[in-house]
């Protein structure tokens, strides 16, 4: 059930959504003609209509926009992904699919068209003692939870889809959804490697659900409030006029930061956290019995998770859409927005080019041995940094120093303690 | 301090990603299609019949002894020899078959003819929609020139060459000695005659070459010979510096 | 507006009570995975965002996780299943247990002075405000239910673990780990 046909049946539910909707689309006044170009483009279709009409047709563009952008960052995401692990491997990666009956090439752009007409024409099995129903709800609704996190994310000054009180919150109760989806995969597949890909999900998804939401805390208790404009705001303005206030470049929130695409990595079942489906282990994990357009469903969704997770990091941390410096202003805010979502997704490329996979004891210890008491460590030092804003002058110097301590002490410390006992390995005959 | 050495990992990657745009040297891919690879000289994969001359079933070296057909061990070669209207046998086959499909590139065929007729081929090419009749070979697909030869095995066909002429030789000299040891006999049994009829040299083809002269075997002759047809030498070959495999329009490959 | 409600409560309600029936126990589980969704929605529809979502977090995210594991981590032998021969004393603790808690409820929300004539605005209250309830009037009740359910969960740890400790040549006991409660 969508957030839409929600407010369908519940009117009570409909007047926030309503609210929310209209209000954050007008524009401000000093805003340039580029800057309100989505708002522009949206009234030029929908102005003409009666009012309830209007709202309607609002919301159904901006959930199609939503849809239809991501969709296609998705499949250029596919390509770009296997582009660059080619590149780090020194391959050229897919290169050859253009446009279909032409010579053309275009560098691999058609691979992901091709990739989805092969996976649309694929034969849908569905095996004999599986259980159907869940077989067919599982990647239904694990499409459908991550589709939900979109919703509450600023895509740019304005551009929210819902501007919800406890947006934030919203986002990570959307994306709970998906481990049970994962785990309706697993079970109802009745193979035993789809069923241990399940527990391991689940013990996986519990370990780091943890430290996740342990990392977004200080930049809640920092900005105030749960709704994700209200963090943005909070990210405005530049010291000195060109260092942006930024929560990840104060030292809990370049820790929280850390922790939460550490957590965001496991969360989204990426290498190296990929365990859920390891290809050398469970074969294709709780994707072994679904093909065709149902895979195709699964490997969406992971996606989707991915994006929505690196948005909500630059959200949270990266300022959301505002610009790193003043006079960078002129750039529309979306395209901010789109950058550092292009550079988070790249890190998470990057991340899976180079790392291999853990193992699910080395998966679970370094959650709650690690990131879980740093996470409770580093609200700590944000407390300690809420309490000192008002230190200036050399207190200021005092107050970083003592955050950096803060953060840095316990990281080393149990950093050591971690990695004692993986002492670089000695070949004796090799 | 835990992290350096995963920061050390995204490094390298980086390096790599970076470098494989500005350093195409590093990219190790070969697009097949457009680009090849030289196969080594030794590659083989199936057996072809090398022909002499431009006739490609008239030029077969092969006489249809049967020897390979024998020697086969999945036993993929199927040899019919060919008869004129009386019957005699014209050391020609009339159906050479490959069945490829069975064939395991052991190249015993290669190392037990006596004629050297049968060599192992470089082409790779060999998918078929058909199952069965395209991987099926006949006599018109097997064949294949001498200078084909030249061109995939440089230089074990050179020294093939060398061992055909060598025989060639002393057959004429032979042939020579005796025609002239029957032109002495007849000029002392009968010294009015002028003009002894001689025979022919015998046709390289049928050329009954031992099985002491196998290149696998004998000893490197010396190269004074010229080759009887150098189409294509190696050294041409190799100056040419084609480096792809060339793309012979035999039938069936 | 009571349609909406109507729709949330029949799949609320039928859910929890088709989880009770079935057999399959993962089935179950996700059926009272669920009507926490249902309760959850609820909440949205009453307006009461913060709780919803708090609510689909914990339940449908963390606590229906623990649910499945135990689910799949017990033992599911047919001597389990079977609850014919002592149904009776079953039936009647059952109904001890929920009368019991159906009284405690009935009687704290009837006796709970709340407003019976609702206000012609629908009061919003805020993330902000319920933080501060939580943390100053309230902040002695939110403790004690931390430190009770720090204590239920030692409390499991312990009874896992002496479980684990038993000397091999003691037969495991019979009765099945408490799934059955949970769910």
């Amino acid at each position: 059930m969508t957030l839409v046909q929600l407010s369908r049946v519940t009117p009570g539910v409909s007047d926030w959504f309503f609210q929310s909707l209209s209000s954050p689309f007008i524009a401000a006044a000093g805003d340039s003609r580029l800057e309100r170009l989505p708002i522009i483009a949206r009234d030029l279709l929908t102005s003409r209509l009666p009012e309830p009409w209007r709202w309607w047709l609002n919301s159904l563009l901006a959930i199609l926009v939503v849809l239809f952008g991501f969709a296609i960052l998705f499949a250029l995401l596919t390509l770009v992904e296997r582009k660059v692990l080619g590149r780090v491997q020194n391959r050229p990666g897919p290169n050859r699919t253009g446009l279909p009956f032409t010579k053309l090439r275009l560098f691999g752009l058609g691979q992901p068209l091709a990739d989805g007409i092969k996976m649309l024409t694929k034969e849908d099995i569905v095996p004999r003692s599986a259980d159907k129903l869940l077989h067919f709800l599982a990647p239904v609704a694990l499409l459908a939870f991550s589709i939900l996190t979109f919703a509450v994310l600023p895509f740019g000054r304005n551009l929210v889809p819902v501007e919800l009180d406890a947006g934030i919150l919203y986002f990570f109760a959307a994306g709970a959804g998906t481990e049970l989806a994962v785990f309706m995969a697993g079970w109802a597949s009745r193979n035993k490697y789809s069923l241990l890909a399940a527990m391991r999900a689940l013990a996986q998804l519990i370990s780091y659900e943890l430290p996740l939401l342990l990392s977004f805390v200080p930049v809640i208790m920092m900005a105030g409030t749960l709704s994700t404009t209200g963090v943005v705001e909070a990210q405005a303005g530049w010291k000195f006029g060109f260092i942006p206030h930024w929560h990840v470049l104060t030292p809990w929130g370049f820790a929280a930061f850390v922790i939460f695409m550490v957590s965001a990595l496991a969360e989204s079942n990426r290498s190296p956290f990929d365990l859920p489906e390891a290809e050398s282990e469970l074969i294709a994990g709780h994707l072994t019995e679904y093909s065709g357009f149902k895979y195709a469903l699964f490997f969406m969704a992971e996606y989707f998770g991915m994006c929505a997770l690196s948005a909500m990091a630059v959200t949270l941390f990266l300022g959301g859409w505002r610009a790193p410096l003043p006079f960078l202003e002129i750039v529309p805010s979306y395209v901010w927005f789109a950058l550092k979502l292009f550079a988070l997704l790249f890190g998470f490329i990057w991340i899976r080019a180079t790392f291999p996979r853990l193992r699910i004891d080395q998966l679970t210890r370094f959650a709650w041995k690690f990131l879980v008491p740093m996470a409770l460590i580093n609200l700590g030092t944000a407390a300690f940094w809420s309490l000192t804003c008002n230190w200036s002058g050399p207190l200021q110097l005092a107050r970083w120093a003592i955050a950096l301590a803060l953060v840095a002490g316990p990281f080393v410390v149990m950093g050591r303690k971690l990695s004692r006992d993986y002492a670089p390995r000695t070949y004796r005959y090799a | 301090m835990l992290g350096i050495g995963l920061l050390k990992g995204l490094g390298v990657t980086a390096k790599n990603l970076v470098g494989s745009f500005h350093d195409p040297a590093r990219l190790v891919t070969t697009e097949y299609p457009e680009q090849r690879t030289k196969l080594p000289e030794n590659y083989r994969n199936f057996p072809f019949l090398v022909y002499d001359g431009t006739a490609a079933i008239d030029g077969l070296r092969c006489v249809a002894c049967k020897i390979c057909e024998v020697e086969c061990p999945p036993q993929c070669i199927y040899i019919i020899p060919d008869r004129d209207e009386k019957g005699r046998p014209t050391k020609k086959p009339k159906v050479f078959d490959i069945d490829i499909s069975v064939c395991m590139s052991c190249q015993i065929c290669v190392e037990v003819c006596p004629f050297d007729a049968i060599k192992m081929d470089q082409q790779y090419e060999i998918a078929e929609a058909d199952r069965f009749d395209r991987l099926l070979l006949k006599r018109e697909a097997l064949a294949k020139p001498n200078s084909y030869y030249q061109e995939i095995h440089p230089a074990e066909a050179a020294q093939v060459d060398a061992m055909l002429a060598e025989a060639r030789r002393k057959a004429d000299a032979k042939a020579k000695a005796a025609a002239e040891a029957a032109a002495a006999k007849a000029a002392t049994a009968k010294p009015g005659a002028a003009n002894p009829p001689t025979r022919p040299p015998a046709p390289s083809g049928s050329t009954p070459a031992t099985a002491a002269m196998k290149p696998a075997t004998a000893a490197m002759p010396e190269p004074a010979v010229p080759p009887v047809q150098p189409t294509q030498t190696p050294a041409e070959n190799s100056a040419t510096g084609n480096p792809v495999a060339p793309k012979t329009g035999t039938p069936g490959a | 507006m009571s349609i909406a409600f109507l729709i949330i409560a029949l799949v609320t309600l039928g859910s929890a009570a088709v989880a009770m029936s079935l057999r399959n126990l993962i089935h179950s589980a996700l059926l009272l995975i669920a009507s926490w969704a249902g309760i959850a929605a609820f909440y949205l529809w009453a307006g009461a965002e913060f709780v919803a979502f708090a609510q689909l977090l914990v339940y449908v995210g963390a606590v229906s996780m623990v649910v499945l594991f135990a689910v799949l981590l017990t033992r599911q032998s047919r001597v389990d299943m079977a609850i014919a021969p002592d149904a009776l004393r079953r039936i009647v603790a059952a109904l001890l247990a929920g009368g019991a808690t159906l009284g405690v409820l009935f009687g704290a929300v009837v006796s709970a002075p709340l407003p019976i004539a609702a206000s012609a605005t629908p009061v919003t209250v805020s993330v902000r405000q319920m933080g501060q309830e939580l943390m100053g009037t309230h902040a002695a009740a939110l403790l004690i239910v931390g430190a009770l359910l720090t204590v239920a969960l030692l409390g499991a740890i312990i009874l896992a673990s002496t479980g684990r400790e038993d000397p091999p040549g003691v037969a495991p006991p019979a009765v099945a780990p408490p799934t059955r409660k949970t769910s």
